[in-house]
């Protein structure tokens, strides 16, 4: 069984997902790839700073 | 009186055929819809990106939903659909976990179910480049 962690599962996931989103939302492949990291830096900022919280809210 | 030319339509390739077949294609296979209409380079990379997703759920011990007694079974069993014959192949198979026990298989789950939905949103991508809206 593959049991990564929270954040090497949000990687994974930002990885893919920003992948597709990149190659089918725009039209260009430099804009592609511009979008498909925009993507990726979203997913893993947003779970960066929402652990943050969480983190701050609990304590 | 000068006659201005009309601006010349950019060149499609000339497509012919069942104008639903990429999207179809797409479906069942991921990345199949770019491949039909000579995207090697972006069918190859989504194939790659949502096979690998749904690979990955599964070895999450991810859930294959099979059942629609709630809204939310049914809602998981759409996205699941979305996957086309990667999902009619995993309960073929019998892969994936019966239910969710672990924080890990609840992930799982969630990585199958967007592969799905990322796929129905690539088919339709395929159907788009058909139709000439996009290049």
């Amino acid at each position: 069984m593959f049991s990564p962690s929270h954040f090497t599962a949000v990687l994974l996931f930002g990885v893919f997902a920003s992948t597709v989103f990149g190659i089918t939302q725009r039209e260009t492949p430099q804009r592609m790839f511009r979008y498909g990291l925009y993507c990726f830096s979203l997913f893993v900022g947003s779970a960066i700073v929402l652990s943050w919280v969480m983190y701050l809210i609990a304590r | 009186m000068s006659s201005t030319p009309n601006k010349p339509v950019p060149s499609a390739p000339a497509q012919s055929g069942f104008v639903f077949l990429p999207l179809i294609a797409g479906w069942l296979i991921p990345g199949a819809g770019h491949f039909l209409l000579r995207k090697w380079g972006r069918g190859a990379l989504l194939a790659i990106s949502i096979i690998c997703m749904f690979a990955i759920g599964l070895a999450m011990q991810g859930k294959l939903y099979a059942n629609a007694h709630d809204i939310l079974e049914i809602l998981g069993l759409l996205g699941d659909l979305g996957s086309g014959l990667l999902y009619v192949v995993g309960r073929a198979m019998g892969l994936g976990a019966d239910s969710v026990q672990l924080t890990v298989a609840d992930w799982g789950t969630r990585f199958i179910v967007v592969a799905g939905l990322l796929n129905i949103i690539a088919a339709v991508d395929a159907h788009n480049i058909r139709t000439g809206r996009k290049s």
